[in-house]
């Protein structure tokens, strides 16, 4: 088997290993979280009949153990469970069957938030990753000019900002004083494809904000840190440009690194931008994600953790399977 | 008569300097130099002596962090200290090539070698692509790679050093050069690769008649490639004069002594009595890495107080012997005994007295040293570990170490590895081994990493240690007048299995083993004449890798 085939696969199962791992600990942190569900819904006023019963019909009264391995086997069925919080009252009771409507399950809620925050993600990482790129390769270049200087210094100032400060500055320049996009990125699931960009904009600037900075001095410094190998002095002494020693000579032997530093950032576009979701009005998975813990809708909580994971993993695998790909030693065996 | 031809470089009074600590400090210090058209100049000297800043400054370039301060250099009249970035740029790769002392750093890894054999006749539209891989390929022939029109086409860590440091000489080649650069092409190879590489460098210079300026510390490789050559010591010039002239009559007392280091030669000691038992004596060893077999079979003695010289080339499975003597690499079959004692095999099972009776020296001092820890507590932690000693008695036993190895005490006890040079490190490595009180030590290519006086200082003080102590060294090396010098006996390896053995005496007299009389053969002589030689007496094809591979 070709050596790259074979340290795919191995990285494919320590991943799905490792979501296994991830997903105990999920189970274990989501159910120690203090309160209870059949008491937050029913209040102060609730019998002990009545909690039970909302208890039994969730099966919160089975051991956790068992819950444990019920929820993985609906998890691996595709059936990520029902939203307590979105099930109607009445099929507490048992009389579900008659009030017409099925109770929404986690799937219905999830799906179109998530499509969301991929879109954002995606436009933001759009933006973000060729800018890095471009920054980082011209801060090598011009090292310990003024430029490389700005560059720096700028990137750092805005990965230091808070991202709701971030967030307003832009919406004063952007939207305020110069009204050229929309505030507010409410987006429908009916709207087009060019109005929804449009909308995404503002949030998406923000977040390049935040990430160009890591990417492009990771660029610049896992470029500089190769200026002093034998074979790029080699390609100076044949009277290259400084240019195309950096890109063509110095940019494909600093990949791996890069990669990674990306796949961390695009992880984070995923899973960490309730605060930009929060000040755009964004309906992304971060919300839904913070609005589940408050009312302790564990199937909905657990299963944004488990994407939240899901996601981590594919990415860094992919940064894995890039960078041994970025390696001739690996892709062409002796 | 090289003087009547049209003069390609010249520097006048050229002042260098490097900085370190915040201060620049000077590297080259008023050197001149001449080169004229088709003429091939050596340059020698120790490490530090500004060869390599002196041939890259040559090409108008500097290193990071130095710079040229005063002087002019001239190549085919332009100024090159002054010329502006791009008009160097339109020189280098051009008319001035450069090959590096390692092509296995020197290509990038990232691109097939045609591809960056291209680049400079591309990127400075001296032909299309495809006019230069033709000519690449052409170049690969001229210069004997094996399977040439497929050779360019492999990713460097596909192609063995002594071909890369070929397809890097083509490479300078690419777009015919009137100089090219020789920054110690063959330092790094072993001496069946080195000859064949000189001979292919030798010959394709002067096919096309390039100057070429040939740097090296090799005083016998110099004399095969130079017409003429100059000595440089701490940036300043010796001597300069034609190479016969040179190696006939040295004028100057530091030239006489780079020289002179090949005399040193110990006597043989008598043999050994035939029923002496001996200190160890490695029997039948068959060992692998994972499933990869790497010795098989290999049997030999070392006795009390004599030195046993193990040579070969890289990959022939020296060290990997000495890790199964000291139990680091178990092995799968045979035995090592201990004065008729069998040891365990891995050094996890042996007792901390059979632990003591084999030490290690290493090639590379830089890294066999704890950067952290003070030469005392270097020296002092096997003494504390193997003699049990502490306090004040393990601080005078320290001293005494270092007295034994010509270092003053007071001066040494304190400082860091990092404040000491190549040779006192490897003389604290060689403490450190004498401070467990052995009988028997490992050299593991000892001087291969230092310059030529001072490895022959070390040289000395192991022959009088052995003398006073009465130790058994076991002498790992690919270098032959190392063996020549304080051999007794000698172990000629080839491909994880012993191919010769016996007395220093036998081995150096015909008749050999085929492979000992090419690794013998291939060794470069002082006589300027002696590849030239070589070549008319065995024809290219009997030379160096060519003639192994046909064993």
């Amino acid at each position: 088997m070709h050596p790259v085939l074979k340290i795919v696969i191995q990285r494919l199962f320590l991943g799905l290993l490792t979501l296994l791992v991830v997903s105990i600990v999920i189970f274990i942190a989501v159910n120690s979280l203090p309160g209870d569900f059949a008491q937050a819904i029913l209040g102060q006023s609730a019998t002990p009949e009545a909690v039970a019963a909302i208890r039994k019909d969730l099966g919160l009264d089975q051991p956790a153990i068992t819950r444990y391995f019920t929820w993985l086997g609906d998890m691996v069925t595709g059936n990520l469970g029902i939203s307590f919080a979105q099930a109607n009252f009445a099929s507490f009771v048992g009389t579900s069957a008659e009030s017409g409507s099925g109770p929404v399950t986690v799937l219905q809620q999830i799906a179109p938030r998530f499509q969301n925050t991929m879109f954002l993600a995606g436009v933001t990482a759009v933006i973000a990753v060729p800018l890095s790129l471009l920054l980082g390769i011209l801060a090598a270049l011009f090292r310990n000019s003024v430029f490389d200087k700005v560059a720096n210094v700028g990137a750092l100032s805005a990965v230091s900002s808070p991202e709701f400060f971030l967030a307003y500055v832009l919406i004063l320049f952007l939207a305020v004083l110069n009204p050229v996009l929309p505030s507010l990125s409410n987006i429908y699931s009916d709207m087009g494809f060019g109005e929804r960009l449009l909308r995404t904009l503002l949030p998406a600037l923000t977040l390049t904000l935040m990430v160009t900075a890591q990417m492009m001095r990771m660029t610049r410094a896992a470029i500089i840190n190769l200026l002093a190998s034998p074979y790029i002095e080699m390609a100076r002494l044949k009277g290259l440009s400084p240019m195309r020693v950096i890109v063509k000579h110095a940019l494909p032997n600093a990949l791996a690194p890069i990669i990674n530093v990306i796949a961390l950032n695009l992880a984070y576009l995923i899973t960490g931008v309730v605060v930009v979701e929060v000040v755009f009005v964004y309906p992304g998975i971060g919300q839904l994600f913070v609005d589940s813990v408050k009312i302790r809708d564990i199937p909905v909580v657990q299963a944004c953790c488990l994407i939240f994971a899901g996601a981590y993993i594919l990415l860094n695998l992919m940064a894995d399977v890039l960078s041994i790909i970025s390696n001739p030693r690996l892709r062409h065996p002796k | 008569m090289t003087d009547e031809r049209q003069t390609l470089v010249e520097i006048r009074d050229l002042w260098i300097e490097g900085r370190s600590d915040e201060e620049w400090n000077p590297i080259i210090n008023g050197v001149d130099l001449t080169l004229h058209k088709g003429e091939v100049l050596g340059l020698i000297g120790e490490s530090g002596a500004g060869k390599s800043t002196l041939g890259l400054a040559s090409m108008g370039y500097t290193r990071d962090g130095v710079r040229i301060s005063k002087g002019s250099v001239k190549f085919d009249g332009i100024e090159l200290t002054t010329a502006s970035a791009a008009k160097k740029r339109a020189l280098l790769g051009k008319r001035i090539a450069y090959v590096a002392q390692s092509a296995a750093a020197s290509f990038n890894p990232a691109h097939k070698l045609i591809d960056q054999h291209t680049e400079a006749p591309v990127q400075h539209h001296v032909s299309s692509k495809s006019e230069a891989v033709a000519d690449g390929i052409e170049l690969y022939r001229r210069l004997r790679l094996p399977n040439p029109d497929e050779i360019g086409f492999r990713y460097p860590h596909q192609v063995s050093g002594g071909q890369l440091q070929r397809a890097m000489t083509a490479m300078a080649m690419s777009c015919r050069p009137d100089l090219i650069i020789f920054d110690e092409p063959t330092t790094a190879l072993d001496v069946t690769t080195q000859i064949e590489v000189l001979a292919a460098i030798r010959d394709i210079v002067e096919q096309f008649d390039t100057a070429a300026i040939y740097i090296t510390h090799d005083l016998a490789v110099v004399a095969q490639m130079a017409d003429r050559i100059k000595v440089l010591l701490k940036g300043d010039e010796v001597e300069t004069a034609e190479t016969r002239e040179m190696l006939s009559t040295p004028k100057e007392d530091y030239t006489k002594s780079l020289w002179a280091v090949r005399s040193f030669q110990r006597p043989a000691k008598p043999a050994p009595a035939v029923d002496a038992t001996p200190v160890i004596s490695v029997q039948n060893i068959t060992a692998a890495y994972g499933k990869m077999p790497v010795l098989h079979d290999v049997s030999f003695d070392i006795h009390a107080g004599r030195t046993v010289a193990v040579v070969g080339e890289s990959g022939s499975g020296k060290s990997t012997t000495a890790r199964v003597i000291t139990g680091l690499l178990p092995q799968t079959d045979g035995v090592i005994e201990y004065r008729g004692q069998p040891l365990p095999a891995d050094y996890r099972k042996r007792d901390r007295n059979q632990l003591r009776q084999a030490q290690m020296i290493y090639q590379m001092a830089d890294t066999a040293l704890n950067p952290r820890k003070s030469i005392g507590e270097i020296i002092g932690r096997p003494v504390e570990f193997y003699m049990g000693l502490r306090g004040r008695k393990k601080r005078e036993r320290v001293r005494e170490l270092l007295n034994e190895i010509e270092l003053e005490p007071d001066q040494f006890i304190h400082r860091l590895p990092s404040e000491l040079s190549g040779g006192q490190k490897q003389r604290v490595g060689i403490a450190r081994a004498l401070a467990a009180e052995p009988e028997f030590i490992i050299c593991d290519e000892v001087t291969s990493a230092l310059d030529q006086l001072v490895a022959e200082g070390i040289l000395k003080l192991l022959a009088r240690l052995q003398d006073e102590l009465g130790l058994s060294y076991m002498f790992i090396t690919h270098d032959l007048a190392t063996v020549k010098a304080i051999a007794d006996e000698v172990v000629v390896m080839k491909d994880g299995h012993v191919v010769e053995h016996g007395p220093k005496d036998d081995m150096f007299r015909p008749p050999h083993h085929p492979y000992t009389d090419l690794l013998l053969s291939s060794v470069p002589e002082m006589d300027p004449d002696w590849l030239t030689n070589l070549l008319a007496e065995r024809g290219v094809e009997n030379i160096g890798d060519a003639a192994v591979d046909k064993m």
